[in-house]
């Protein structure tokens, strides 16, 4: 048993943090947020040089053969830099459903641009009525010759305003809410038929409102077996929740400091906030919610790959109820001891606060998790 | 990264395993089990069948019987232990006062004490806490004069448990009635066995006994039965609080438990059907096996960092916190997965061997009990508030 990283997992650290530091102060973020697409072209080559959106993929695809612990420490990284690019929906969810679903020839021509940045990749798998069942599908993809036509909405689909190409699941076979007959196609993002209504997320992320009417799609574009997508989209939505646990325990570090700092500055009735014993103990019940936090963080991500199928649904549903619940915790209460600053939008706190809000509600909240890990 | 334990760890699992299931007795198993009364007899049984085997006292220098085992392999046996319903074995003389004795005690201490405490020869309780002294240690008033080569002790001391079994006291007395809070206090080796010493039970809200006042009047102390240096005690008395708290969390006996509360559930009715399928109480049992799981997983990350040489953060402290708030929860999840019959309170019914009908299920009788005898586990030990301003103070600088 050993949590700590290798060599070279504390160099991709390093060079994680030394990229927040040079490029992520609140204002050069405002400014990315403002301007379209939402995020840097140029940081994301940037990231696409230092091999980081090839991490955890084989080196037969022009990565660098890392896993999960490598996607950990760079989600960790980018939730203390409150970081916008789409590396979670196009590197972590878009690069494993190719991975795991993707022909021979399908992988080799999409991965290495992946890695190399000169594509990305988005995943629509939420529709307006489906709320957080992934099986809740009402999209349908009908066949016509050798192909599809693919009709239906795609609800918040992170990044996929920009994404070159979208990954969409599809009813082919079955029910709205059947676990059978669902499938996945991977689909141009202009393609004709496509419409993207883009918006800003909240947390300052942009997503898009997907109608696909009669889009074509041929054969070759779906992902793993026709009619049984459901457990791709599982794999992925569990590799989607062990990375966002990992950014959530980033943002609760960097709101645990910046609020520890603010009450040993911060004088009232002559004296530091930090003097005064409830807050106090409030900032220890922060401290404690992190720590809880990094502990299931890190359990769902060592445990993406057991064979043992209900300790590793154990441990994702696990993290997702504490990174929620206590990044509602965390998030509340270090708006509370920042008082009336806490609520301002020039501050750092609010930022992160908002973003570790939106974490809870991505892949179903906390309630939504907790009863699933009892029903396991 | 790695999840697993080595191959050597789970060797040594199977080997603790089996060791346990083979030498815990049965009865002390049930007990343990049933929440029912333990007594001295039981918790010297097993701690002489460990001494036995030279597994008692994992943690000390294997010069004093030690075993030399990682803080990962000590993990692991208290686990298994706790798994088993083995007692928890009492820490005054093991965890408390030995350590104390290995690191400041002097030659002729640690030569007579430590072999005593190995063999139960000794059975040690803390005098600490003092009527006038509870979560302020510091301020304790307990007396102890310089007369020639002894030391004259007047003063009380509460919340003594096991007082009553007790062979002997480590104690902390003010040597220095001028010096100012913690400097004056010298760290004293009381024999419990002699005349001035006086042990008045405080029976508590849950019908047990397992506490005390002590009344200390003109008791005399062999100066060379002073550890270390006159009015220097505090350091130790701080240090035994801070030594070797794996296990502090009881994240194995916490399991157990969890693991007992679901054996009832299956049998209480609910509605239509049975506790155990209500969606209320699934999803409670649900988020106490979480909150374990990341506690769990918080006491491992602070274990393989101890066993590199990192220096320990907080974990002490968070895990004492959360590990007794777990505790608590999972005894009121027992008593209200009984219903009307966490009720009745029959005291015989809490002995191992009562014969007569129960009242109720079989192991309703000690669930009440339990349940509020467990509100102690966030006042022991220094407070869960006190925790609290420990980790303001020393982590967080505040």
């Amino acid at each position: 048993m050993d949590f700590s990283l290798n060599e070279e997992q504390q160099l991709l650290k390093d060079s994680v943090d030394r990229f927040i530091r040079e490029n992520y102060e609140l204002a050069d973020r405002r400014k990315l947020v403002a301007a379209e697409p939402g995020f840097s072209p140029a940081h994301w080559r940037t990231m696409a040089e230092l091999g980081w959106l090839g991490a955890a993929l084989p080196e037969e695809y022009g990565g660098i053969g890392g896993g999960a612990v490598e996607t950990m420490v760079i989600m960790e990284g980018f939730g203390r830099g409150l970081v916008v690019e789409p590396y979670l929906s196009s590197v972590v969810l878009g690069g494993n459903l190719v991975l795991k679903g993707g022909s021979d020839a399908l992988k080799s021509e999409v991965l290495p641009q992946l890695a190399e940045g000169r594509v990305r990749l988005a995943f629509g798998f939420a529709e307006p009525q489906s709320r957080y069942d992934l099986f809740d599908v009402e999209t349908s993809a009908r066949k016509n010759g050798g192909g599809y036509v693919i009709e239906g909405h795609k609800g918040v689909v992170i990044h996929g305003d920009s994404a070159d190409r979208i990954i969409v699941s599809a009813r082919t076979a079955g029910g709205a809410r059947d676990k059978d007959g669902i499938t996945l196609f991977l689909i141009d993002g202009k393609a004709p038929g496509v419409t993207r209504r883009g918006y800003q997320t909240i947390d300052g992320l942009r997503a898009a409102e997907i109608i696909l009417d009669k889009v074509e799609a041929p054969a070759e574009a779906v992902l793993g077996a026709v009619d049984s997508g459901l457990p791709l989209i599982e794999d992925a939505a569990r590799r989607g929740i062990a990375a966002l646990a990992a950014e959530a325990v980033g943002v609760m570090d960097r709101m645990q400091a910046l609020t520890n700092d603010y009450l040993k500055t911060r004088t009232q009735f002559g004296r530091p906030l930090g003097k005064f014993q409830a807050l106090q103990h409030r900032m220890v019940d922060i401290l404690i919610a992190c720590e809880e936090s990094r502990s299931a963080a890190l359990v769902a991500t060592l445990r993406l790959d057991d064979e043992d199928a209900v300790q590793r649904d154990r441990a994702i549903a696990a993290a997702k109820v504490k990174i929620g619940q206590g990044g509602r915790f965390i998030g509340q209460n270090a708006i509370q001891l920042h008082g009336g600053m806490g609520m301002t939008d020039e501050m750092h706190i609010s930022h992160y606060f908002k973003r570790l809000t939106m974490i809870d509600t991505m892949f179903g909240d906390h309630a939504h998790h907790l009863k699933r890990y009892a029903a396991l | 990264m790695d999840l697993r334990y080595s191959d050597e760890d789970q060797a040594f699992q199977q080997k603790a395993r089996t060791f346990i299931e083979e030498n815990l007795p049965t009865d002390i198993r049930d007990k343990v089990k049933g929440g029912l009364r333990l007594y001295k007899d039981d918790y010297v049984r097993w701690h002489k069948i460990l001494a036995k085997q030279g597994w008692l006292v994992p943690e000390w220098p294997e010069a004093h019987g030690g075993t030399n085992w990682t803080p990962v392999q000590r993990h692991i046996f208290l686990e298994e232990q706790a798994r088993a319903y083995a007692p928890r074995l009492v820490a005054f003389g093991i965890k408390m006062v030995g350590p104390v004795i290995y690191t400041f005690g002097s030659q002729r201490q640690k030569d007579h004490y430590l072999p005593r405490i190995i063999s139960a020869e000794d059975f040690w309780c803390q005098g600490y806490s003092e009527p006038g002294s509870g979560s302020d240690l510091a301020s304790l008033q307990t007396k102890a004069v310089r007369k020639g080569d002894h030391y004259i002790v007047n003063g009380s001391k509460t919340w003594t448990t096991m007082a009553q079994y007790a062979d002997r006291m480590f104690c902390l007395c003010r040597t220095d009635p001028e010096a100012k809070f913690q400097e004056g206090i010298s760290f004293l080796l009381i024999d419990m066995k002699q005349p001035g010493i006086e042990v008045k039970p405080i029976r508590t809200m849950d019908g047990g006994r397992e506490v005390n006042t002590v009344y200390l009047t003109d008791v005399k102390v062999p100066v060379e039965d002073r550890v270390g240096e006159e009015n220097k005690g505090w350091t130790y008395a701080k240090f035994l609080l801070s030594h070797e708290r794996s296990g502090i969390a009881r994240i194995g006996a916490s399991k157990a438990q969890i693991e007992k509360l679901r054996e009832i559930a299956r049998d209480q009715r609910c509605g239509a059907g049975y506790l155990i399928d209500d969606e209320d109480f699934k999803r409670e049992v649900a988020q106490v096996e979480i909150d374990l799981h990341a506690l769990e997983y918080t006491e491992l990350r602070a274990l393989t960092a101890a066993a590199k040489g990192e220096a320990p953060g907080p974990e002490a402290n968070v895990l004492k916190i959360r590990g007794t708030e777990l505790q608590q929860k999972i005894s009121e999840l027992l008593m209200k997965a009984m219903g009307y019959y966490a009720m009745p309170y029959v005291p015989e019914a809490l002995e191992y061997g009562y014969n007569d009908d129960p009242v109720g299920p079989d192991e309703a009788a000690p669930l009440a009990a339990v349940y509020f005898n467990m509100r102690k586990t966030s006042i022991y030990g220094g407070t869960n508030e006190i925790q609290k301003n420990i980790i303001a103070k020393m982590v967080l600088g505040l």
